[in-house]
């Protein structure tokens, strides 16, 4: 088929393919934070303002240099993000697998699915006190909250995505013959993928909010201990810097996602683009 | 090539669908089915396919009890139903995936020719217009070489000009390759350009109450105001209006 991409128009469709990394992808979406950041700046060390309870950003930039040259901030920040990546993993291979299951079979929605609305619809840190008697106050209890958080936006993202594939092209699939594998892997699978990506995403970022609220159950290290740390202490420069760390490592954990599963949903995005 | 016996079918839910349909098809004949909606013509189709049960009857394709889909039979529906993640191209190797690459890659080549989108094979399918998409289904189901193609309405969706190009195109293509093929339509020209027979399907329970031979290459009149009076006969005088209408759309049209 090589001549066939040799062609002028076919190429389009290529071109589009390839990653493209502007600059000005990434300086717009920087504009405002740093605008207000300089502002504020500017009012904090002309007088305007004290600083004392908003410290200025040079003061949150210098309290992250010295957390980070101590060592402390790896140290958070590795406890943190390992807390959230197997809370994740837990809570997202759970709600994969059960979503697929009461997507699947209508039977098992039936049954399953009313209780797990119900279970969904209990505030999650309501499950603390229980997760700490039956698991301790240490590690466990902290990841089983974040799973607890991660698993119903993807349960129900993926259920939703299996329930809704287009039997015509499973009829498709049916009229070429393809075994119950080839089923899956050829039409199934890519067919929920671009819902199952989002329902990742969303199961990413509630894992980053049930952190802190794991973190605050009572922990040695991590940053929702920084946050407790920088109350107890009186230093709004601690909290604030361990919430631009929040920041940071939730955003970046959310693109981290997205692109790897950009390549596989090249088909869907580019209208998007402008 | 076709040979449908005794076919009747009922759904798990009411009445019956289809009653006793008798119809055979010689290799490389094109049948029509026309009728009203509603009075199984898909659901035959269906059945034909491999894709629904009979409640009684066989469908046999050279010999061979159709239980489930049958390489040799390919299907063409109504909507394009490509898949939105493979590319044109993709789509069109889709039912050969199990030949070598070399002869898959010569296939869908020789297929892109054949429909005229060469120049369209990397695009994805949302990127296609309409008549674009049902090329490119066509193609697909021609790849894997059936013997058999069922037509589903297939250019129902289409603008009057595209359907006309692409109805002289398959017309064409069936002739060449001595395709066998069963075209569903509600269009009674259209059962008159693309079949050598129409069968007209009467409602509740569906079957086949008279077929009309189409004369090959000569004068369609007879034959169109057999079908006209027939149809006008069998399903209520509204549908012998529709057929004049579509007397005169192609009287304009060609
Ligand atoms: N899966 C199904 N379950 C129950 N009834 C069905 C099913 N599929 C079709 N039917 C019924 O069978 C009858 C024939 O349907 P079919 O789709 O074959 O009609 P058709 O001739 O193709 O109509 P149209 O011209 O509108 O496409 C209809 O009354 C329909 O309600
Ligand atoms: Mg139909």
């Amino acid at each position: 088929m090589s001549d066939v991409v040799g062609h002028s128009p076919a190429l389009t469709a290529v071109q589009r393919a390839a990653p493209r990394f502007s600059l000005r992808d990434i300086a717009v979406p920087l504009l405002l934070p740093l605008a207000l950041g300089l502002i504020w700046e500017g009012a904090v060390s002309g007088g305007f303002a004290e600083g004392r309870l908003m410290p200025a950003p040079s003061t949150i930039i210098a309290t992250l240099g010295e957390l980070a040259k101590s060592g402390e901030l790896e140290v958070h920040v590795l406890a943190t993000t390992s807390r959230v990546a197997v809370g994740f993993l837990l809570g997202s291979i759970a709600g994969v697998l059960v979503g697929a299951i009461t997507g699947h079979f209508a039977m098992s929605r039936r049954v399953l699915d009313p209780t797990l609305q119900a279970l969904r619809a209990i505030p999650s840190i309501a499950w603390v006190p229980l997760f700490i008697l039956w698991l301790g106050i240490f590690e466990a209890s902290k990841i089983a909250l974040i799973a607890v958080g991660v698993f119903f936006p993807v349960y129900l993202g993926v259920m939703g995505a299996i329930a809704s594939v287009d039997r015509k092209l499973v009829e498709v699939g049916r009229i070429f013959r393809l075994n119950s594998l080839q089923l899956v892997s050829r039409i199934l699978l890519p067919a929920v993928l671009p819902a199952s990506v989002v329902a990742l995403r969303g199961g990413l970022g509630l894992g980053w909010m049930f952190v802190v609220a794991a973190e605050f159950m009572g922990a040695a290290e991590g940053l929702g201990y920084l946050l407790i740390d920088g109350q107890q202490t009186g230093r709004p420069d601690l909290i604030i810097a361990a919430i631009v760390v929040f920041a940071l490592l939730g955003k970046a954990s959310d693109a981290l996602l997205a692109a790897a599963a950009k390549p596989f949903l090249r088909w869907q995005d580019s209208y998007q683009k402008n | 090539m076709l040979h449908i016996a005794h076919v009747s079918k009922a759904f798990a839910r009411g009445g019956p669908v289809l009653a006793d349909v008798d119809l055979t098809v010689e290799r490389g004949e094109s049948v029509a089915i026309v009728g009203a909606s509603g009075c199984g013509k898909s659901t035959l189709l269906r059945i034909i396919a491999g894709l629904e049960p009979p409640s009684r009857g066989t469908v046999t394709v050279a010999g061979e009890e159709i239980r489930t889909p049958h390489p040799m039979v390919g299907m063409i529906f109504q909507e394009p139903r490509l898949l939105p993640w493979l590319t044109v191209a993709e789509n069109i190797a889709f039912g050969i995936t199990s030949l070598p690459g070399s002869e898959r890659t010569a296939r869908v080549q020789e297929a892109l020719d054949l429909i005229g989108l060469v120049e369209h094979a990397s695009k994805w399918p949302r990127e296609l217009s309409g008549g674009q998409s049902q090329r490119v289904a066509i193609a697909r189901a021609l790849v894997a070489r059936p013997s058999v193609i069922l037509l589903d309405e297939p250019f129902s969706a289409l603008d009057a000009v595209t359907r006309a190009d692409l109805q002289r195109h398959m017309r064409a293509l069936g002739r060449r390759m001595h395709l066998t093929l069963v075209i569903v339509t509600h269009d009674l020209e259209e059962a008159l350009i693309l079949g050598d027979r129409v069968a007209i399907m009467q409602p509740n329970p569906g079957r086949i109450a008279k077929i009309v031979t189409v004369p090959g290459d000569g004068d369609t009149d007879l034959a169109r105001r057999e079908l006209a009076s027939s149809f006008a006969h069998l399903s209520g005088a509204r549908n012998a209006a529709v057929l004049e209408g579509a007397r005169v759309e192609y009287a304009l049209t060609s």
